[in-house]
C-alpha cells in the first residue's frame, strides 16, 4: 500500500486534472483546409493538432517539445485563439472560452500573452521602444499620461533594459535586447500566463541563458504559468516543470521532467533523447544512438493507427490498426500514448538501446525490400 | 604530426559598409591536418565562417576585401590563384556542404543532373552514362532510399535530410581532400541532425577527407571533432584538441560558453550566462575585444589597453589562449563538465 501511494500522486502531478489547473484543453483540434483549383475547393485537410488533451497548473511551466511540423505552434496559438479552434474544448480560469467572440476574450487578453520566437519579425521597425511596450495598455485603455510613461520604464527595468531605451528603435537593439523588449510588451497587462514560443532559438548561446534566467526570474516573481514550447529538448529540461511531447498533431507522451528525460517509455521521445548530441568529448562513443530513419509523413495524411509507426522498430500490426491512446501503461507511472510502451533511459542503457537498433535496422531492412517492389508496381 | 595540408596565416578580412569598416577576421592563423575534423565553434559574427569562404574565393569583393595573411593548400597560395585555378579545386579536391541545401541547390535541375555535372566538370572524360551511374551510387552511399528513381526528382521533392544527404552525396563525388560543412545540420530537426552525422562520418571513413566543421554548436564538436578554434570577435581566442578545449579550457569565454549551456542529459539548478553583449564588429572595444563582459578581468587595466597575443602553448601540446591570465585558469575547468564526469 505504502509502495503504491507515491506512483498513484505520480500519476496525479502527470496527467494533472485536480482543481488547481488555470488552463485545460480537452480533445482540441485545429484543421487548415487545403484548397485548389480555380474555384478554391477544399481538397483535403492539414491535421495540425489533432486531438490534445492536457492542463496547466497554476504557476507552473510546461514544457511542448517536437519538431518541425508536429503542432507544437499551432497548440500555442489555438490555446490562445489567435487561432479558432477546430473542435474540442479550452477552459481558462474555470471558463470555457472555446467559442468567446472577440468582445468577450479582451479580459481573457490581458491574462494570457504570447512572446515570440523572433525579436526581428515580431516588434514594429517604425515604433520606439516605448511605443511598442506602451501599446497593450493603450489598447487596454489603461496608459493614461506620466503614470503610463512610469510604468513602460518600470517594466523595462523588471526585463533588465534602462529605462533611456525607451526612445530608441528595435534596430539598435541585439538579438538578447530585443527578446527583452518583447517579453516587457507581454508583461505589460500583468498577466497570469504567458505563451512562450520558442522564445530563444533565434539566440547564441550565450544569450539564449540571459533570456532564461530572466524568464525564470519573473516566474518566481509575479507568480507567471508559462506554456514553454520549444524544439530545443534541453532548454525544456531546463525550465519546465512537466513536458508534452508531441508528434504529427499529438501528444504521444506527457510526464514530470523526471519522467520524461528520466524514464521516458514511448520509443519517439526515447530516439529524440538519445539524438541530441551532447557537449562532452568523453561521451563519445559511450552513448547509443536511436537514429530514426526517414522523415516525418505529411500532417495532410498521417498514417493510420499510432502516427509514429512509419518511423517505429517495434512497429507490428496492431500499431496500424489500432491508435495507442495517451494512458499510464506498462506499470509506468505517466501516461504513454506506445502499444509497447517501457522504460528506457537514454543515458545510461546504452547496451539496452543497442539491442532495439539493431531490430530496428532488421525491420527497416525487410521494410525497405518490400518497398522497393511496391514502389516498382506503382510506377509500372 | 604529418604537414598541414592547409595553413591559414594572420589572415584579416574587412567588410566596407555604410557604417564604416566591419573587422569580421582579424590575423587568424590555423592549420587542418590531413584526415582530421577540426572544429571551428563562435557564436553569429564570430568569424567562423568568413575566415574559411573568404580564402576559398567565396565571399563577395567588393564589399569583402582580404587585407593581411596567407592561406595555402598543399603548398599552393590560395589568395594568389587565378579564379578559374581556384574553381577547379572548388568543388574538385576541396568540397562544401552549406546550411540550407534548399538555396545552395539549383532548384530548376534534377539531383542527379546537379550531381552528375559536379562529376563531368571535373572528371572531363566522363561519359554522361558513367557519371549517372556513379550519381546513383553516390547518392546510395549517403543513404537516399529508392536512389534509382529519385535521382530524376527536383530538389523541393526531397525533404531538408534528403537534401542534406544530396548535398553530401556531390560534395564527396570526386573524392576530396577537404570538406568544408558550414553549419551543416543547423537548419535541420534532431532526429534529422542524428542521421545527417552518421552520413558524415560514413563520408569520412570513404574519402579520408580533412573536415573543417564550421558550427555553433558545441555538442556537435563534442562529438566529431579531433581539435577545436574557438573564436571571438573576429579573433581566435583558443585552440586545442577536443578534449583540452572541454575539460580545461583556459580563456573566460570559453569557459563562459561552456556554462551558459543548458544540457539535456543533467538537471542545472541555474545557467550562468555571459553577460553583456556581443561587441559591434565596426566599433571593437579597445585591448581584450571580450573585456567588457569578461567575470574573470576583475578590471584589470591590461584587458582594457593591450590586446593579448595567443599563448605559446605548453611542451608536448598544442593548447593556445589568447587571455592575459590563462595561467590562472589552469584547473578552473568548467564547473559543469566536471559535475557531470563525477556523477558518472
Amino acid at each position: 500500500m505504502s509502495e503504491t501511494q507515491p506512483v498513484a500522486a505520480d500519476l496525479v502531478s502527470a496527467t494533472s486534472s485536480n482543481g488547481n489547473d488555470l488552463l485545460r484543453v480537452e480533445n482540441l483540434v485545429k484543421h487548415f483546409p487545403i484548397k485548389a483549383g480555380v474555384f478554391k475547393h477544399t481538397v483535403g485537410q492539414v491535421r495540425a493538432v489533432d486531438g490534445v488533451s492536457l492542463s496547466i497548473r497554476n504557476g507552473e511551466t510546461l514544457g511542448v517539445v517536437g519538431e518541425s511540423g508536429c503542432g507544437k505552434t499551432t497548440l500555442g496559438r489555438t490555446i490562445m485563439k489567435l487561432l479558432e479552434p477546430t473542435a474540442g474544448k479550452i477552459v481558462f480560469d474555470g471558463q470555457d472560452i472555446t467559442s468567446f467572440k472577440r468582445r468577450e476574450m479582451r479580459p481573457v487578453r490581458r491574462d494570457i500573452q504570447i512572446v515570440f520566437q523572433d525579436p526581428y519579425a515580431s516588434l514594429n521597425p517604425r515604433m520606439t521602444v516605448r511605443e511598442i511596450v506602451a501599446e497593450p495598455l493603450r489598447i487596454h485603455g489603461l496608459y493614461r499620461g506620466g503614470e503610463g510613461q512610469r510604468r513602460v520604464e518600470e517594466l523595462l527595468r523588471t526585463v533588465g533594459l534602462s529605462p533611456e531605451h525607451a526612445n530608441r528603435f528595435p534596430h539598435e537593439f541585439s538579438g538578447g535586447q530585443r527578446q527583452r523588449i518583447g517579453v516587457a510588451r507581454a508583461l505589460a497587462l500583468n498577466p497570469r500566463m504567458m505563451v512562450l514560443d520558442e522564445p530563444v532559438s533565434a539566440l547564441d548561446v550565450s544569450i539564449q541563458a540571459q533570456v532564461v534566467n530572466l524568464l525564470e526570474q519573473l516566474q518566481r516573481e509575479f507568480g507567471l504559468t508559462y506554456l514553454f514550447i520549444a524544439h530545443d529538448l534541453s532548454v525544456v529540461r531546463h525550465v519546465s516543470d512537466r513536458v508534452a511531447v508531441m508528434y504529427l498533431g499529438k501528444v504521444i507522451e506527457l510526464g514530470t521532467r523526471e519522467q520524461i528525460y528520466g524514464a521516458p517509455m514511448h520509443p519517439y521521445t526515447q530516439a529524440l533523447l538519445s539524438a541530441v548530441p551532447i557537449e562532452s568529448p568523453t561521451q563519445r562513443g559511450k552513448r547509443a544512438r536511436i537514429v530514426l530513419e526517414g522523415d516525418v509523413p505529411s500532417p495532410a495524411n498521417p498514417p493510420s493507427g499510432c502516427r509514429f509507426r512509419t518511423r517505429c522498430w517495434k512497429a507490428q500490426e496492431i500499431c496500424a490498426q489500432e491508435e495507442p491512446a495517451l494512458i499510464p501503461r506498462a506499470g509506468g507511472d505517466h501516461p504513454v500514448a506506445c502499444h509497447f510502451a517501457e522504460v528506457l533511459s537514454p543515458f545510461n542503457l546504452a547496451e539496452q538501446a543497442r539491442v532495439r537498433q539493431a531490430a530496428y535496422e532488421a525491420k527497416r531492412a525487410a521494410e525497405t525490400a518490400a518497398g522497393a517492389n511496391s514502389l516498382g508496381n506503382r510506377s509500372s | 604530426m604529418p604537414e598541414p595540408i592547409l595553413e591559414i596565416r594572420d589572415l584579416t578580412v574587412e567588410f566596407g559598409t555604410e557604417d564604416g569598416v566591419v573587422h569580421a577576421v582579424e590575423g587568424v592563423s590555423y592549420d587542418l591536418h590531413p584526415g582530421e575534423v577540426l572544429g571551428i565553434v563562435g557564436e553569429s559574427g564570430s568569424g567562423k565562417s568568413v575566415s574559411m569562404l573568404s580564402v576559398l574565393g567565396l565571399i563577395p569583393m567588393p564589399p569583402g576585401r582580404i587585407t593581411a595573411g596567407e592561406a595555402s593548400y598543399k603548398g599552393q597560395d590560395l589568395l594568389k590563384m587565378p579564379a578559374k585555378q581556384l574553381r577547379e579545386l572548388r568543388g574538385g579536391e576541396m568540397a562544401m556542404i552549406f546550411q540550407d541545401p534548399m538555396t545552395s541547390l539549383n532548384p530548376v535541375f534534377t539531383i542527379g543532373d546537379q550531381i552528375s555535372e559536379a562529376l563531368t566538370t571535373h572528371n572531363s572524360g566522363m561519359k554522361d552514362d558513367a557519371a549517372r551511374a556513379r550519381t546513383i551510387e553516390l547518392l546510395e552511399s549517403v543513404g537516399v532510399p529508392f536512389a534509382e528513381r529519385r535521382v530524376d526528382q527536383y530538389p523541393h521533392e526531397f525533404s531538408g535530410g534528403m537534401r542534406q544527404r544530396a548535398m553530401i552525396a556531390m560534395a564527396i563525388a570526386n573524392d576530396p581532400s577537404v570538406l568544408i560543412a558550414d553549419e551543416p545540420t543547423t537548419a535541420l530537426d534532431v532526429t534529422i541532425q542524428a542521421q545527417i552525422v552518421e552520413v558524415l562520418k560514413l563520408a569520412q571513413e570513404q574519402t579520408h577527407a580533412a573536415i573543417v566543421l564550421i558550427t555553433h554548436d558545441l555538442g556537435l564538436i563534442a562529438e566529431l571533432a579531433d581539435r577545436v578554434v574557438v573564436m571571438y570577435a573576429g579573433r581566435v581566442v583558443e585552440l586545442g584538441d577536443v578534449f583540452t578545449i572541454f575539460n580545461s579550457p583556459q580563456h573566460p569565454y570559453t569557459i563562459g560558453l561552456m556554462n551558459s549551456l543548458a544540457r539535456v542529459d543533467i538537471d542545472q539548478e541555474r545557467l550562468e550566462p555571459i553577460p553583456g553583449q556581443p561587441p559591434s564588429l565596426v566599433n571593437l572595444p579597445p585591448g581584450c575585444a571580450f573585456h567588457p563582459r569578461c567575470t574573470h578581468s576583475q578590471g584589470r587595466a591590461i584587458c582594457r589597453t593591450d590586446i593579448p597575443d595567443l599563448r605559446e602553448p605548453v611542451a608536448g601540446s598544442e593548447h593556445r589562449s589568447r587571455c592575459h591570465f590563462a595561467e590562472e585558469l589552469v584547473g578552473l575547468g568548467s564547473p559543469v563538465s566536471a559535475a557531470v564526469e563525477d556523477e558518472r
